[in-house]
Formats: structure tokens, sequence, C-alpha cells
């Protein structure tokens, strides 16, 4: 008989959501589009900086450092100037975000095995972005030296050749789009249960059920399977999407990753329902779904900020934020392939997550019926 | 005839403000039985607890023998119930609104199909089955909402307010669904503000500030009256007319009904003509002045009047 109401639940339900064009706008569309917008738009890439010279050696040897540079791609050539007051002014209009000053004789202490210096000048307003358009100078330096050098001086005895796994190009996009996944399906999943009951409440058929004999189960499970479906399939378009859009590898198991995502989901399922027996109207039931989704996502996850360079304070507060754990996850089995074994721990993390949110709003429910 | 619904010594409390406060009745199955009252006086929280969804305070009531504290499960499967607002999906068709309410009641398949058509006739939706919900006049959604209410054959039905914001047929013709839904038997608990439905209940409770005020038959709760008749005034000032019937000594009460106004009189001894030339005296121009039967809205207003002067403040 429990089967039979659910079912009558779930029915209803997926009706209601097939005539709702809002709701589905909201579970279809504003994923892809926050994966448009996200994806494009968070890209920490560093490409085309704009480069002032000053080269005051003017040789062959100085010439080819600054081709170097234009030739690496990350710096675009956009003034020569003959003065360092000339790249003040450069600077402080923007018209350059970096220098690149080779003092006289470079081309002549090069010859002599005299290790010239050259200076690269980087506006550091953006603390993240000039660390990184150091690390490209750094290297494009390095190099450049490096061939200028050749057969003038010893190999150095030791060297690093670092390699980057996963991820050889360090392409933030890699890094941030399982985030995205994390945060965009959390949204959409913890809003649209959370609203979906507290409708009821506005519009009083839920007191007409609650009249029923219908078990707080059997309700439950037939108002959340519809969404569970539904942000199911969300995201697969996601991950679908990503990977055309954004070049995701897919490294690890299916199976894993459908494990990971209905965990998550369920949590965030459970999370909706939650907010839903608590607020009474939908504008209530959005905020408190927007912000109990939204920011820790957002902030707390390692979506966006490391968790290790946290203070120790919000570390510690990132242990109860869900999608921390489904990021390790998912990024492990996207990213890197990683048996399923390996994530043991963060997929105990989300089971515990789903069946407490979801304990929870069942018994707040039974409360709310009794 | 057995008893539908057996309340005794009901009470709920929230916090120390007592919603419904030591309440007895009974409903004899087969009966329509009003309940009246004013907004707030303890008819919702009563439906509410009848129905299983509140738990009393202390007190017990038994709905179709079951108890409503130790099994509300078990009375929500006796009882239908339908509410003011008419609790239908707005965005579900009649059928699928049908469908989902007879699943959730967890009728099979035969049953459904078979009460499915019952509601439909009964409703008079027949080519109306794929319209939504929301697209029904009034008196459609209303009907429907009674029959999604009783799709599963309870033998007790509760209706709190049902026919708010309905055109008068359609209340007419929704209330002779009433009466035929308790000539079949049906034990039928309704709430109302509308004194003319409560005049086609069988009996009758007031309730004021969560105690029971009166009960019985209308024409039982009526007797009241029975030596204190009542003189319907027509003045050209009614509002005037009324202060000056106040002043007078064989009058108890009054109130103003339309245009008019009904004075209760102490003892059946005063006469209009009498009470005429004391009104004309004052300077009141006296259109007519004609002893007039009770109207439960009488009772209403005198029951409600007495019970406050009772509970010295009023509420």
């Amino acid at each position: 008989m429990i089967g039979r109401k659910a079912l009558a639940v779930y029915r209803k339900e997926l009706r209601q959501i097939a005539r709702d064009r809002r709701t589905l706008l909201i579970l279809v569309f504003v994923p892809a589009f926050f994966l448009l917008l996200y994806g494009y738009a968070l890209n920490w890439d560093i490409r085309h900086i704009a480069l002032a010279v000053e080269d005051r050696d003017g040789t062959g040897d100085s010439r080819a450092l600054v081709a170097a540079f234009v030739n690496s791609g990350y710096f675009d050539r956009v003034a020569d100037v003959q003065s360092p007051a000339d790249i003040d002014r450069l600077l402080n209009l923007n018209t350059a975000r970096a220098a690149l000053v080779i003092p006289e004789n470079f081309g002549r202490d090069l010859v002599n095995g005299l290790r010239p210096q050259v200076q690269v000048i980087i506006n550091g307003d953006n603390a993240n972005t000039a660390t990184t358009v150091m690390g490209y100078a750094a290297s494009i330096v390095q190099s450049a030296g490096a061939a200028l050098f050749e057969g003038q001086l010893r190999e150095p005895p030791v060297s690093i050749e670092p390699r980057i796994w996963y991820n050889p190009e360090l392409r933030s996009t890699l890094f941030l789009v399982p985030g995205l996944i994390a945060y965009i399906l959390m949204i959409t999943a913890v809003i649209s249960t959370a609203i979906s009951i507290v409708r009821e409440k506005e519009s009083g058929t839920i007191e007409q059920v609650r009249m029923a004999p219908i078990d707080t189960f059997s309700f439950m499970v037939g108002k959340s399977i519809p969404y569970f479906l539904i942000s199911l399939t969300s995201a697969a378009l996601i991950v679908f999407a990503a990977m055309l859009l954004f070049g995701l590898p897919m490294r690890g198991n299916w199976i894993s990753l459908l494990v990971a995502v209905s965990l998550f989901i369920a949590g965030a399922l459970g999370q909706g329902l939650l907010i839903s027996t608590a607020a009474e109207t939908q504008q209530v039931a959005f905020q408190a779904a927007m912000l109990s989704s939204f920011l820790p996502t957002l902030m707390l996850s390692g979506f966006i900020f490391p968790i290790s360079s946290m203070p120790t304070a919000l570390q510690l507060v990132t242990y109860v934020v869900p999608a921390r754990y489904f990021l390790v996850a998912l990024r492990g089995i996207v990213l890197k392939g990683v048996p399923i074994a390996v994530l043991a721990p963060q997929l105990a993390a989300l089971t515990v997550y789903a069946l407490a949110m979801l304990a929870l709003a069942s018994v707040r429910l039974a409360r709310e019926r009794g | 005839m057995s008893v539908a619904i057996d309340v005794s010594h009901l009470t709920r409390r929230f916090g120390s403000f007592a919603a419904v406060d030591d309440v007895s009745f009974d409903v004899k199955a087969g009966e329509i039985f009003g309940f009246l009252g004013s907004n707030g006086a303890g008819k919702s929280t009563t439906i509410r607890m009848l129905c299983g969804l509140l738990k009393p305070t202390s007190g017990t009531a038994t709905v179709g023998g079951v108890d409503v504290t130790s099994d509300p499960e078990g009375v929500k499967r006796r009882i239908g119930y339908m509410s003011q607002r008419f609790s239908l999906y707005e965005l579900l068709t009649v059928d699928q609104n049908i469908r989902f309410f007879g699943g959730i009641y967890g009728l099979d398949d035969a049953a459904l199909a078979r009460r499915r058509a019952f509601v439909i006739e009964m409703a008079g939706l027949q080519g109306r089955e794929r319209t939504l919900a929301r697209d029904l006049a009034g008196g459609w959604r209303q009907r429907l909402a009674l029959g999604c209410a009783i799709l599963h054959e309870p033998a007790i039905l509760f209706l709190d307010e049902p026919t708010g914001g309905v055109d008068p047929l359609s209340r007419r013709q929704f209330w002779r669904l009433i009466d035929e839904l308790s000539h079949s038997g049906v034990t039928v608990l309704v709430t109302t503000h509308y004194l003319d439905e409560a005049e086609r209940c069988h009996r009758v409770a007031l309730i004021d500030a969560g105690r029971l005020a009166a009960i019985g038959t209308t024409a039982e709760v009526k007797r009241i009256f029975a030596d204190r008749p009542i003189l319907e005034v027509r003045a050209a000032n009614p509002v005037e007319a009324m202060r000056q019937l106040d002043a007078l000594p064989e009058v108890e009460s009054t109130s103003l009904f339309g245009t008019a106004v009904h004075a209760v009189l102490r003892t059946p001894s005063s006469t209009p003509a009498g009470i005429r030339v004391a009104l004309e005296h004052a300077g009141i121009a006296v259109q007519s002045i004609t002893p007039v039967a009770p109207s439960l809205e009488d009772v209403f207003l005198d029951v409600i009047d007495r019970a406050r002067a009772r509970g010295g403040s009023a509420a």
C-alpha cells in the first residue's frame, strides 16, 4: 500500500513539474546557463598580458629574449619605451600590465658568461594575477636564457623538472568544473525541493494531504524521487556539456561517478525538505535554500578557495560542508580516475550527510503532521 | 441512532491560551451537524483535533469509534475532509486530481474507476475531465473538492467553511449534495459563517471563545427566546432608534439587522404598541414595529452576549 500512495504522490509531482514552466526552467536551463557563465568567466589562466619593453641593449640576443616573451603566447608587446618614466606612465594608465627591461650590454655580458640580469616589472594590484605573471616571466627568462647560454655554460649538476599530473597545462577550468557541477547541483536540488513543499503549504493542498492516511515516508519518497531523477539528468547534462565545452576528461568509472552524484543529490534533497519544514513562504524557502547551499558551496568547499589556505577555524567549518567531500570525490573520479575504494572516506561522509538530512526532514515532517 | 462523533471535555491550549475549552457534544450517524462561531472561536481547532491533525491537551474524542489521540491514522481512514480553500492542485486536471487523492487514500484501480465515475457525475464534471483545476469556475471546483474528499467513501465528513466565496446558486447545489450524502448515511460536521446554511443543519452547536455556548436543533436553540419576544423596529434613523431602545427598561438588548433594529424584550408582556409610544415620545419617527420570529443570528448574538457577560470580559 505504501508503494501505491508514494506512486500517487510521485505521479502528481511529475505532472505538476511538467506544467510548471518556472520550476522546469530552474531545473533544466539554469544549470546549463550557470555552467556557461561560470565556465567561461571563472578562468584564471592569464593570456595576452600587455607588455611594455625597454630594450637598452638592442642586440640580437636582447631581441631574442623579447621574442621569447611574445612567442610564449602569454604576453602581447604593446609598447617600446625609452625610459623608466615611460614605464611608470604606461603601468599607471593600465596600458601595460607588465614591463620588461633589458639592460645595456646584455648581449655582451651573455657572451662573456657574466649572467646578466633583466628586470620584469609587474602591476601587483591583483596579487593572484601578479603571481601568475611572475611565474610565466621567470620560466620564459629561464628557458630563453638557457637557449642563449647554450654551449657557453655547464649544465647545473642538479636540475628540477617539475611535471604536473592530471592537468599538465594547469588549466584552471579543469580544476573548476567539478566544483561548478557540485555548486549547480546543490543549488538546484535544494531550492527545487524546498519550494515544492512550501508551495503546497501556501496553496493549502498540504493540509488536504495531511488529512489523508498517508505516512510521512510515502509522502517524502513520492515527493523527492521526481526531483532526484531530474537532478540526476541535470547532472548528466552538466557533465557532458563540460566535456564538450571545456574538455573535461573522464578518467574514472561511470558507476563511481553515479554513486557519488546520487549520494550528493540525496543529501541536497534532504536539505531542501528540511528547509521546507521550517519555511512558511516560498520567498523564505528560497532565501534559506540559497544561503545554506550557495554560500558554503562557493566559499567553503574548496571549489574556488583552497581549504588548506584557510584559517584553522574556517577549515573546521568546512568539515560540515558536504560539497567539500563531493568535490574531492568528483575530482578524483573525473580528473584522476582513482578507484572508488580510495574515495571511501568521502563517500562515507556524503552518506552521513544524506542520511542525516533525510532523517531530520522526516522527523520534522512527521512532527508537523502530528 | 448510533453516535458517529463523541466529544468529551475536549481542550486544546496554545501556551496559556485555550483555543478550545472543555467542549463536549456528540453527533449521531447520518446527522448534519452545524458548527457555528465567529473567526477564532475555536471551530477549526476543534475540527483539526477531530481529524487527528492536532493532539488535544486534555479530554477525549472518538470519531467513527476511533480515539483521535491514540489512533489518528485510523481516524484519517474513516473521514473525509474539505476545507474552505478547496485545496485542489491547480496545475492538475480534474481527472488527475481525482487520481491523486484516490491514490493517497489507497484506492485500488477498480475502486478508483468506480468512485471516479461517481464523483464526475456528482460534481457535474462530465466532459471537463481534462480541464485544469484552476480553469474551473468556483462551484465546480467546490464540488470537485467535495468529490475528492469522499472518494474513499468515508462514513464521516468534515467540511470547514466549504462554501466561502461561492455564488448562491452553487451554494444551494452544494447543500443539495450534502443532503444526499446525509440521506445515504454519511455523518456531516460542517462549520459555516452563513446562518441560512446553519438552518439546513439537523442540529447546531455555537462555539464562542473556545467554549460551547449552545447546542440543539435550530428550533431548540431558538427557544431561548421563548419568553423574550423580539421586535423588529424600522425607523428613519436606526442608530438613534437603537440608542433610545437601549434606554427603555423593558428592552434587554438591541442589534442592527440591515436597516432594521432587533430589540429583545425582557418579558412577554411588553407590547409593540407601548414601545412605539415610548420611541415616538423620544422623537423617533417609527416606520414600523412588528414582532418577529427569532433567527439563528438572533440566537448567535444573544448567546455570545450572555457568554461574555458571564465571562465578565469581552474576549
